[in-house]
């Protein structure tokens, strides 16, 4: 009975979403290109003044072939973190959409999984337009590089989960900075740019506390072919993130519209 | 169930929040194709209620039972039945007029086919059908409001609870929405609203409670709540500046059943004004102004929460 409550529920949700961006299909369409340009820019860019970059199993890539997962991951990230803070966000306390959807049957746990489902259907497009260029461009040296697509999903799932409960402690735009310059550090320092064991080992620690880290290390695992049962560490890891934040936001959710 | 079933049944409801008490046990019936309204000062407790009732707001106490299910334990089997018009609108902006009724028809579970259907109508039934692919935004108040009402309609509810319904709007689109709500009420849809318009309490209301921090405090039709509290006219007397107002009233204590001393004038309930006149003379008292009106809900609102202001 609830299961499917909460079905109809994100389902609605689902739905409405898109209605909206039906008729915005070029914002929509932004979303991929930013990836891209940055694939261009310091793949292509500063891969000529790299060259080449040893993997940690061994082998020798482009520096291109190292980067390009992890903006596929940082993308991932960036489109739940847009969908997920700024948009809910702002239905959550300006639109007061989320009043309106709850004098119906649809419960707090419905509306966030239909934001979810939606930031994940939006950020697994972009994640499959931007694979299937990676494997044009001679990025995906391995087969198992299909599984990124799930990977995306799932990266993007946690974000979206994480950004949402992140959401619901927003008291002001002015603590957007913040979620500004987390992704930021995030984007910078999560062994997007250059392998993990370049840093002292304080700061290795940190980096492996993040998600991001998580997230590129899977994808380049898979993308590269350096697939080991050692990668379902970081699925468990983003699932686990994901689903605490995913309660976390429904009970605060909950507390702060049906008081 | 049947046609005199009682549709909300409370009792001792309470709602607290951390540092105040909203409201404070009170007992509702609301029957089956009635309108029953909530008036009050703002603060009064209304708005809590109507949030309880609509199962957004869990009671802190008391019990609270809507279409014969617990309001605590089957708020989204209730919420499916009933039809909220929130005090503000929250339409959704990024929608046209139309989407907004699809889509909160599909927060209901209804299909598609059927969505559409019942938006057209609806927007036939509130006057809005030419508006039906414009954004909200640029609508006008009141036809935001009638939008507000239409998509409260959409899952065709038992109860329609109104908060405010008419605030902010102008009387040609306040007269529009009692028109609308009382075809409701004659299709058998039970009403409860709040407001701070007497006239609307007067025009709309078979029955009402009046609350003042967090009590009810009268109940009953706008006829008898006018017998019991008011007398059936009112007699205003006006003196000059800086009159004994005190020393007047007492002089006429004897005619009226009750004299009430405002700032700036004398009130006197009474009977019948045309008698009260020449007894007045016959004193010797000199109002630069008389005014002889029927008493009216206003004046049992004000004598039962008081002129001060609450906040």
């Amino acid at each position: 009975m609830w299961v499917s409550r909460i079905a109809t529920g994100s389902g609605a949700v689902l739905e409405r979403n898109y209605m909206v961006h039906r008729r915005g299909l070029i914002a929509f369409l932004s979303g991929f290109c930013e990836p891209v340009f940055f694939l261009f820019s310091l793949g292509m860019g500063m891969g000529a003044l790299v060259g080449h970059i040893t993997l940690p199993d061994g082998r020798v890539v482009e520096y291109a072939v190292f980067v390009a997962p992890a903006m596929l991951a940082v993308s991932a990230m960036n489109g739940a973190v847009a969908e997920c803070v700024f948009n809910v966000y702002s239905k959550l306390k300006y639109m007061k959409l989320y009043d309106a959807v709850l004098n119906t049957p649809v419960t707090p746990m419905g509306i966030v999984l239909g934001e979810i489902a939606w930031a994940l259907l939006r950020g697994g497009i972009y994640g499959a337009a931007f694979l299937a260029l990676m494997a044009l461009m001679g990025l995906t040296p391995s087969a198992w590089a299909f599984l990124a697509l799930p990977g995306v999903v799932l990266i993007g799932w946690t974000f979206a989960a994480l950004s949402m409960a992140g959401t619901t402690f927003i008291r002001s735009w002015q603590d957007y900075d913040v979620v500004a310059t987390l992704s930021f550090l995030m984007f910078m320092f999560s062994a997007t740019f250059t392998p993990l064991e370049t840093y002292p080992e304080w700061v290795q620690l940190l980096i492996q506390a993040t998600p991001l880290y998580h997230g590129v290390t899977l994808l380049r695992g898979l993308t590269t072919g350096a697939v080991s049962f050692g990668l379902l560490i970081h699925v468990a890891y983003l699932i686990a993130v994901a689903v605490v934040s995913l309660i976390v936001t429904a009970y605060r959710m909950g507390r702060a519209l049906q008081r | 169930m049947s046609p005199d079933a009682t549709m909300i049944i409370a009792r001792g409801l309470t709602k607290r929040f951390e540092d105040r008490v909203a409201v404070a046990g009170i007992d509702i019936d609301v029957r089956a194709g009635e309108i029953f309204g909530f008036l009050g000062p703002n603060g009064a407790g209304k708005s809590s209620t109507m949030r309880m009732i609509g199962c957004v707001s869990p009671p802190s106490g008391g019990t609270l039972r809507i279409l014969g299910m617990d309001a605590h334990r089957e708020g989204p089997a209730i919420r499916a039945r009933l039809g909220v018009v929130p005090q503000e609108d929250q339409l959704d902006w990024e929608l046209t007029v139309r989407e907004n009724l699809l889509v909160y028809a599909r927060y209901f579970g209804i299909s598609r086919s059927v969505a559409r259907r019942r938006a057209d109508e609806l927007l036939e039934f509130v006057q809005l059908a030419d508006r039906a692919n414009e954004k909200v935004d640029a609508l006008s108040g009141g036809m935001r409001r009638r939008l507000t009402i239409a998509r409260a309609l959409v899952n065709e509810p038992r109860i329609v609870l109104l908060d405010e319904p008419t605030t902010g709007l102008d009387p040609q689109a306040r007269h529009l929405v009692w028109e609308r709500l009382f075809r409701l009420k004659q299709r058998g849809v039970t009403l409860v609203l709040t407001t701070h318009y007497m006239d609307e309490a007067e025009q709309l209301c078979d029955r009402l409670v009046v609350m003042d921090g967090g009590s009810i405090v009268a109940e009953g039709s706008p006829r008898e709540l006018l017998e019991r509290y008011c007398t059936r006219e009112v007699v205003e007397l006006r003196f000059g500046l800086d009159a004994p107002l005190a020393e007047l009233a007492d002089k006429v204590t004897d005619l009226a059943e009750r004299v009430e001393v405002l700032p700036d004038r004398l009130l006197l309930y009474v009977p019948d004004g045309d008698t009260t006149l020449p007894a007045l003379h016959d004193r010797n008292l000199t109002p630069t102004s008389v005014l002889v009106r029927r008493g009216t809900l206003e004046d049992v609102f004000l004598h039962l929460t008081g002129r001060t202001l609450v906040d």
